[in-house]
């Protein structure tokens, strides 16, 4: 029946259709001029001999494996330091009765996320890589870049831990309570495992977060054009290379700069893939588990 | 009629390893849900626990594994005793004293993230049992007593939760008779689940209450007629009637039983 009403809802349902398609289109619009722009100027430079090799003077081809190197190591350093703090935060914040201290530990969270990058990185470097004062004193290095990143990942790993323990329902750690399991082990054991799909993701977003960041790591890895060999030395790093490498006279070195941002935005966009995939493939019925 | 069940009443029974609960109070803050509770429960027979909505079922069965303690502001005075051993005395753990009390809840609640296989091991494993041929039989022998290993011995390795609701429930019975406990406790095992998985658990109680002392709470009149041996009723904290489950359903000495059965509330 072809009532005014039905008529009236049609038209309604396909302006909605309409606008829809077009809030995407508009979305759509920045992110692919975004890789439009960046392949269209770094694909030509990004060969495998680009990404196996590492620096050479300019004039004489060089990679930038030294920089993926230095990234992914600095990644795995800033992973090692925040995932067991922020695990243990997580906990803390989600399974305790909120105490005074539990809500100073997410207010100082809180906080601690909304500092600008740059200015973790000048902290880091006060506090561990200046060699006179109040400081650590280890200088330019691997483990002071790691320790930028990982006081930038800790808020977000933290918060994304503590959602995902928060979401084990109480029924679960009653029923290991009820097996005769010490609360601990219920919660290290249990808990902590029923979580694990959702602090994977935390952990993946918080990397893919930071993986980008240049300015935390100028004061503190500092940059370098060598493999990275030991932690306490100075360290290259993608966004480092890019941004050094930008500002530099030479051709080669700018054309190198875009070739390292196309890398970089692969590798950004290959993490949250391998997220979304572990995720479906995790949640997907009847995959095995061990 | 009356004359008759008075020698199947509840203090004829010989009690020699069940539970017997004497002055039993407990609450929530300044709440007091439980007063004054004094029964006997059977060992190696079923016992029922009917009741209104709120009158305490739960925070009773769950004073007899000191899970109630658990919840915060949550407080118990009286005694337990399981097989004449004061539940709460002080060289109690808890803890142990869980292993020994099986528990089932309303809502079938597998470990997330757990196969069929470690849902069933998780209380051996996490208690130090490393041995995986005794593991395996372990897990085999629990799931046969909760009927449901010919249903799952072929996908072991697959998620807890790929499993049906009455399944689970089973899934969750085997994981409590795994730690080879002499008590399970049952809070309505049943109500979230359809008819046919409720006939299931129903069969699969009959055949554990040779072995186990259970006690159940239901909601359901008939299903305490079908598997209970004895049945307690509980209003607003407080024991109204005790005894075999015939005769408090047929013959109740109270009235507020009555009217319970009949339908007037709950
Ligand atoms: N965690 C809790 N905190 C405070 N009160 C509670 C809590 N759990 C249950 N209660 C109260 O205790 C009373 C008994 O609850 P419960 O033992 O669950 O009843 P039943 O199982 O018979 O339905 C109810 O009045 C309920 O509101
Ligand atoms: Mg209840």
């Amino acid at each position: 029946m072809n009532s005014r009403r039905t008529i009236y809802r049609r038209f309604k349902s396909r302006t909605i259709l309409g606008l829809m398609a077009f809030t995407f289109l508009l979305a759509l619009v920045p992110l692919v001029s975004l890789l439009w722009t960046l392949a269209a100027n770094g694909a030509a430079t990004v060969t495998p001999h680009f990404l196996t090799a590492s620096w050479a003077p300019v004039g004489e081809n060089g990679g930038i494996a030294h920089a993926i190197a230095g990234s992914l190591s600095l990644l795995a350093l800033a992973s090692v330091v925040a995932v067991p703090l922020g695990l243990a935060n997580g906990i803390y914040l989600a399974r305790r009765a909120p105490t005074r201290l539990a809500h100073l530990t997410r207010l100082l969270l809180d906080v601690t996320s909304g500092i600008p990058a740059i200015i973790v990185g000048v902290f880091i470097y006060t506090v561990v890589v200046r060699r006179e004062g109040f400081s650590l004193g280890i200088g330019f290095s691997m483990v002071a870049g790691g320790l930028a990143l990982a006081m930038i990942m800790l808020p977000i790993f933290a918060r994304t831990s503590e959602e995902a323990i928060r979401a084990i329902p109480r029924a679960v750690e009653e029923a290991g309570l009820a097996l005769g399991l010490p609360r601990r082990r219920v919660i290290l054991r249990i808990i902590l495992r029923a979580a694990v799909p959702s602090i994977f993701t935390g952990l993946f977003l918080s990397l893919a977060r930071v993986a980008g960041e240049a300015a935390p790591l100028l004061f503190t890895a500092f940059g370098s054009n060598d493999w990275p060999a030991s932690p306490l030395k100075p360290v290259s790093s993608l966004p480092q290379l890019l941004f050094d490498y930008a500002r530099q006279p030479f051709d080669e070195l700018v054309r190198q700069a875009w070739g390292a941002a196309l890398v970089l935005v692969a590798i950004i966009l290959l993490i949250r893939t391998a997220t979304f995939v572990y995720l479906r493939w995790r949640y997907s019925k009847g995959a095995s588990i061990a | 009629m009356r004359a008759l069940s008075t020698n199947l009443a509840a203090g004829d029974v010989a009690f020699g390893a069940g539970i017997s609960v004497a002055s039993l109070r407990a609450g929530f803050g300044e709440h007091t849900v439980l007063k004054d509770l004094r029964v006997k429960i059977q060992s190696k027979a079923l016992t029922a626990i009917m009741g209104p909505s709120g009158c305490g079922k739960s925070t009773f069965i769950r004073c007899i594994n000191r899970l109630h303690e658990e919840t915060p502001g949550a407080w118990v005075r009286g005694s337990i005793e399981l097989d004449g051993e004061g539940v709460y005395d002080t060289t109690v753990d808890p803890v142990e004293l869980r292993r020994r009390v099986g528990m089932v809840f309303q809502r079938p609640n597998p470990f997330p993230n757990f196969s069929i296989y470690a849902n069933v091991a998780a209380g051996l494993r996490l208690n130090g049992m490393r041995k995986r041929r005794m593991l395996d039989e372990r897990v085999e022998r629990s799931l046969r007593r909760a009927a449901l290993w010919d249903e799952v011995k072929d996908r072991l390795e697959k998620p807890g939760s790929s499993l049906s609701g009455g399944q689970q429930q089973r899934l969750c019975i085997a994981r409590a008779l795994a730690v080879e406990p002499e008590v399970l406790l049952l809070d309505e095992p049943c109500s979230a689940l359809d008819p046919l998985a409720t006939e299931r658990i129903e069969e699969l109680l009959l055949h554990l209450k040779r072995e186990y002392t259970l006690v159940m709470v239901t909601h359901n009149i008939q299903q305490a007629a079908r598997v209970a041996d004895e049945t307690m009723f509980l209003l607003l904290g407080e024991l109204v009637e005790q005894g075999p489950t015939s005769q408090l359903f047929t013959n109740p000495r109270d009235p507020r039983t009555e009217s319970f059965i009949s339908g007037r509330f709950g």
